[in-house]
């Protein structure tokens, strides 16, 4: 759903809202799926973020966002050396991902201690952003809720649990999508939150002894 | 929010109300806020794109690359032309101030796209202080521009990459114009004619930035917009309608978008980027970005 906050906004440091901003956010989902400022970080460009990134300060954004910083922040202008001081280690790539891949598209490969992820991430325009995939599992996040992405033993009851944690932790679930790659198998779970998941939803969910492991993505979009 | 003007113009009128009052209270449902609170929003994007503007008078703004910077100050004092003194010569400085801010790396608020950014706050501020309305007046005409913005997001574009120069500029123009007509007391039918007259003028716009730079020629185009859509408030507020309605005038710019090669969708590959002192330029300003 189109918010009309993400139409006049994000209040943003220029130039482009697909190629700074868009990029910026999908850098700060980037760092939430690590928990946390990456010490290493692989940019595979696609398409127009790969042709004009440089000149719009894609690179700069995408590495900013992983050091946490937001679309209107101005350390964006210098997050590279930033990046260098706060050992960061990035390394930008130009990829093609097909004709069928959004122009604005990167796949971001980043590692924090033993946390390790894979996205795949599109500049819709307007500063909008769709995740597409995450560590394999094909997704659709927007970044526009606060979101949790679960790994977990495909097994019964699974959902019901999880729902009733955050449940008792005031959470409301806005949307909630499950895949797996096979029968038996991990199943991959995006649930979409009206409210903020807390330390406390986090830990009762990582408590969980069928579920591998919980990140909670910050909401970067949709009026924040 | 609304996928359809046509829809919201409809429910607007059938209620009494206006367009604004429409897209606040639908956006409030949308996201489970209140309306004060998203008009609070709205106000501190007011405030930005009011410090753009400031911003970008300063004759000694330059560019990343330095290939643009200093016109909105010779609009502002520069020597007088047929439109000298008139509201229509300070929005388009407004226009390109904002601009040339979100080319130096600036702070602006993207109105709906950064490459658009100028459009909008140049068109609503210029008739603000022209006609002294309230910023609760010039936020009410935010959410109008939203909801139009919305409406394209939802059935073309609003991506240079994805449907060229008439998914950004294009698009602001339409909000600015529909936005504009409401301030100035049309009712949500004009609004419509308003959004068509002005974008059936920048169908098939493409987005051709040197060296893929939002510098040139887009602070220069977010001017031209402005004036476009000040055509299109002029016209709609006369009387005038369109008869291609609204909605399909933006579903065509979305067709056109998926249709116009990849050349002129930003990717530097075609049209004034391409020319031979475009590509020049481009090269020249690059290697002193890199360098720098």
């Amino acid at each position: 759903m189109v918010s009309l906050l993400d139409i006049i906004g994000p209040v943003m440091v220029g130039p482009s809202s697909s190629h700074t901003a868009g990029a910026c956010r999908l850098g700060l989902i980037a760092r939430s799926l690590v928990a946390g400022t990456p010490q290493s970080a692989t940019l595979e460009l696609h398409g127009s973020f790969a042709r004009t990134g440089e000149g719009h300060g894609t690179d700069k954004a995408l590495v900013g966002g992983l050091l946490g910083f937001r679309p209107d922040d101005e350390r964006l202008r210098t997050a590279l050396e930033i990046a260098d001081r706060e050992g960061l280690s990035y390394r930008f790539e130009k990829t093609s991902l097909g004709e069928l891949a959004h122009p604005n598209t990167v796949r971001i490969v980043v590692q924090n201690g033993a946390n390790k992820a894979t996205l795949t991430g599109s500049s819709l325009g307007a500063g909008r952003i769709m995740v597409s995939e995450i560590d394999g599992f094909p997704v659709e996040v927007t970044g526009s809720y606060h979101t949790i992405v679960l790994v977990a033993e495909d097994r019964k009851g699974s959902i019901a649990r999880i729902s009733a944690i955050l449940a008792d932790n005031d959470i409301n679930i806005a949307t909630l999508r499950l895949s797996r790659k096979e029968r038996g198998g991990d199943a991959f779970m995006v649930i979409e939150c009206d409210e903020a998941p807390g330390r406390d939803a986090d830990k009762q969910l990582c408590a969980l002894d069928w579920v591998r492991w919980v990140r909670l993505v910050d909401k970067v979009a949709g009026g924040t | 929010m609304y996928k359809s003007l046509a829809e919201a113009i409809h429910d607007a009128e059938k209620r009494g109300i206006t367009l604004a009052e429409l897209a606040l209270a639908q956006e409030a449902k949308d996201q489970g806020r209140t309306v004060e609170d998203i008009r609070a929003a709205l106000m501190r994007a007011l405030v930005v794109m009011r410090s753009a503007i400031e911003q970008g008078q300063d004759p000694d703004i330059r560019s990343a690359s330095g290939l643009v910077g200093g016109d909105a100050a010779k609009m502002h004092s520069g020597p007088a032309g047929p439109l000298h003194g008139t509201v229509f010569r300070d929005i388009l400085m407004r226009a390109l101030a904002v601009q040339e801010v979100n080319a130096a790396m600036g702070v602006i608020v993207a109105a709906p796209t950064a490459g658009g950014a100028g459009v909008l706050p140049a068109v609503l501020t210029g008739l603000a202080r022209d006609r002294k309305l309230s910023d609760e007046q010039l936020v009410s005409a935010l959410a109008t521009a939203g909801l139009i913005g919305a409406v394209v997001a939802e059935r073309a574009s609003l991506s240079g990459a994805e449907g060229g120069c008439q998914a950004e500029t294009g698009a602001a123009a339409g909000m600015a114009a529909g936005a504009a007509t409401e301030l100035l007391g049309g009712s949500p039918s004009q609004v419509g004619h308003a959004v068509a007259l002005t974008m059936q003028g920048t169908l098939g716009l493409v987005c051709d930035p040197l060296g893929g730079l939002v510098e040139l020629p887009c602070v220069f185009r977010n001017a031209t917009g402005s004036a476009i859509a000040l055509a299109g408030i002029e016209m709609a507020l006369a009387g005038i309608t369109f008869a291609i309605p609204v909605d399909e005038v933006i579903d065509v710019m979305g067709e056109i978008g998926r249709e116009m090669d990849v050349r002129y969708r930003e990717t530097a590959g075609g049209g004034l980027a391409a020319t031979p002192t475009g590509r020049r330029l481009a090269k020249e300003r690059l290697y002193q970005i890199k360098r720098s």
